[in-house]
């Protein structure tokens, strides 16, 4: 065992300390869990740089400095942007039926909280805190959350999910826990949105979606973060046969900011698309990490991931496939590329191929580039003005991903994002 | 209109423009034959302001503005036009949206009244039937698979919507049949009027058969070493240009 940073172990107090008031104390099944992930915690902490999958991104050094204990209810609510589907409210990490609007659904969705009793078999059932600082953290001190149950084959069309955070001067951390279950043949498209101020909070999400047979899960992430916040966020989903998890992802706040997806197709068929972009300027760090396992025949997966970095500013690409010996005639194809607008943008990108069958197709790339001044120039000479010109390139360059979009509803929700995050970057 | 005197230009301390002048009068279509190596293409680029080019001395005034101290977009604003040799590729930026796009930064820059969609689509059509170009390139990504000839044709269209007052075609004709050729002269020669220049730059003869310039001028060695009449062109082509220079 590691010596624990003195932030891991502020945070470990916390939980000891916390324990009998965080919700569902009194029951058995979940403390049990909860104690896991103290275990699992104690045994990792924050990873630094030495931690192969933290290579990129010092977690320790990010964690050192203090954090405030959560807030219990927010007193005062920043104006919400308006919804345009019925949307489940977060503020602090707490479900706000008061805000939401989730009225006329025909399936249950319901807080994290409320629901504990019933959730013995659900809860950790696909993330697991070993090996996972972020699921460890979340499993120590979350409080709440959402859970859908998306009955078999019913069309739940879309449902929003936005987290609020509110203005806070002593550093507050949240830590909702998020479950989705599709049953065979439904489909659902989720479009989480997370915004908040420009004071210091942390913000670690961990998701836990089923994914039945033949059902699909539209999994839209708008990463909006205040320019101090930490966002620290670990999905995990589980696809049975012929099932799809669709994920885009837009990273665009925060300071620092880990955006973690684990997909595992289990069942023959099943499929992954992982697709998103990262656009951060000066100051920010953004780390996007995949892992996929093959672990059953005949699945397709692909991902294509963009960072725009504007500034002195650092993005992070780490993209691991497994497939696995059963997953004959795999197909998985990645790509990771990269446009630098500074001199002091930096990225670093790791692609990871471990294959173990021997009947598959499987290709990744990555590019790192800056403007193309002879296409500036092109523009230009066409009477464009240049900080036009520049995003019109910027677009064309994040192109590939969002066109990978296939959502309507994601794709609506997500327009306008990079010209409005140009004009702040500039 | 526009007037070029004792021009130098150098690329990463390489002299290559020493000393040009030239002036070209409204309505004028001038033409500029030389070797490779000559200077042609710098011209053109020091003209549209194309960076990592160094003006070391002279000037050049479109009128009676000093062309050297605007941006690119503003020089385009005002009526200069370069048509490419070769045309980027612009992946990811479809052909309507830019074209509608500098469209209207020219209008707008110009004070004139800015088109919708639905006003640019009819606008863009009439002149694509013209050049013999199909709808469906209006929905490609910016000359990206586009065959040479279809390159030149985008330019030409540009052209014909920018609505420049100086057009700057360098070596437009090199790698065209002789139909893509053609259409590159019909359309200058549609644009031809008392408000319309050109420069048309290029190495050989055949596109002033189409073409037929005011003026023909020899440039060798960074300036412009002989002047003449649409017959000099000829005269090039049977003799060269180590002779005409001498």
């Amino acid at each position: 065992m590691t010596a624990l940073t003195t932030g891991a172990a502020a945070f470990l107090a916390r939980a000891e300390g916390a324990a009998p008031r965080l919700p569902g104390a009194d029951l058995p099944w979940l403390a049990q869990l909860r104690a896991e992930a103290a275990l699992a915690f104690r045994g990792q902490g924050f990873p630094n740089r030495r931690v192969e999958a933290w290579k990129y991104t010092d977690l320790a050094a990010a964690m050192q400095a203090a954090f405030g204990e959560p807030l219990s209810r927010s007193e005062s609510l920043p104006a919400l942007p308006p919804a345009l589907h019925p949307r489940a409210v977060f503020v602090d990490g707490h479900f706000r039926p008061d805000l939401s609007s989730l009225a006329g659904l025909a399936f249950p969705v319901a807080g994290l909280a409320a629901s504990l009793p019933s959730l013995a078999d659900r809860l950790g059932a696909v993330a697991s805190p070993i090996g996972h600082p972020l699921v460890a953290l979340n499993a120590m001190l979350f409080e709440d959350g959402l859970v859908i149950d998306l009955p078999a084959g019913l069309a739940g069309g879309v449902i929003e999910l936005l987290s609020v955070a509110t203005e806070a001067e002593r550093a507050p951390t949240f830590h909702p826990r998020h479950l989705l279950r599709l049953g065979a043949g439904a489909t659902l498209t989720l479009i989480e949105r997370a915004i908040g101020p420009a004071t210091r909070y942390l913000h670690n999400p961990v998701f836990e979606i089923e994914v039945a047979e033949g059902a699909r899960l539209n999994h839209g992430r708008l990463q909006a973060e205040g320019r101090d916040a930490l966002f620290l966020s670990s999905v995990s989903a589980r696809v049975a046969a012929g099932g799809t998890y669709d994920n885009f992802s837009l990273i665009a706040g925060a300071r620092l900011s880990r955006n973690e997806i684990h997909v595992a197709l289990v069942g023959a068929g099943a499929a992954a698309h992982m697709n998103g972009a990262q656009l951060i300027g000066n100051g920010q760090h953004a780390d996007t990490t995949t892992t996929l396992d093959h672990a059953a025949p005949g699945c397709p997966s692909r991902q294509t991931y963009k960072s725009v970095l504007a500034g002195r500013s650092r993005g992070v690409f780490q993209g691991k496939i497994l497939v696995r010996q059963v997953a004959q005639k795999t197909d998985g194809y990645q790509m990771n590329q990269a446009l630098l607008l500074s001199e002091e943008a930096e990225i670093d990108a790791k692609p990871q191929l471990e294959i173990y069958a021997d009947d598959v197709k499987c290709s990744h790339g990555a590019t790192v580039g800056a403007l193309d001044p002879e296409q500036l120039f092109f523009l230009r000479a066409r009477g464009i003005p240049k900080a036009v010109a520049e995003s019109m390139l910027v677009e064309a360059f994040l192109t590939e991903a969002v066109d990978a979009i296939e959502d309507e509803a994601i794709r609506e929700a997500f327009a306008g994002v990079v010209p409005g995050w140009w004009q702040g970057a500039r | 209109m526009l007037k070029i005197e004792n021009l130098h230009a150098s690329i990463d301390g390489k002299p290559i423009l020493q000393g040009l002048s030239l002036t070209i009068a409204p309505g004028e279509i001038h033409a500029i034959m030389g070797p490779n190596g000559s200077g042609k293409s710098t011209l053109s680029y020091v003209l549209a302001g194309r960076e990592g080019y160094e003006v070391t001395e002279g000037s050049v005034t479109f009128d009676g503005q000093d062309l050297l101290a605007m941006e690119p977009e503003e020089r385009s604003i005002a009526g200069i036009f370069l048509a490419f040799q070769a045309p980027v590729e612009l992946p990811g930026v479809g052909n309507a949206n830019f074209l509608r796009t500098a469209i209207n930064a020219v209008r707008r820059g110009r004070g004139e009244a800015e088109v919708d969609a639905m006003q640019f689509l009819k606008l863009a059509r009439a002149r694509m039937k013209v050049l013999n170009m199909a709808d469906e390139m209006l929905k490609r990504n910016v000359n990206v698979g586009f065959s040479g000839g279809e390159k030149k044709r985008n330019e030409m269209l540009q052209m014909a919507l920018l609505a420049p007052r100086m057009a700057l075609l360098d070596e437009t004709d090199s790698g065209l049949d002789i139909d893509a050729l053609k259409l590159v002269a019909d359309t200058v020669n549609s644009l031809r009027g008392p408000t319309f220049s050109a420069l048309v730059i290029t190495h050989y003869q055949r596109l002033l058969t189409h073409i037929v310039p005011d003026h023909v001028h020899v440039l060798a060695g960074g300036r412009i070493v002989r002047s003449g009449g649409a017959e000099l062109a000829l005269e090039l082509e049977a003799t060269g240009y180590a002779s005409a220079a001498a």
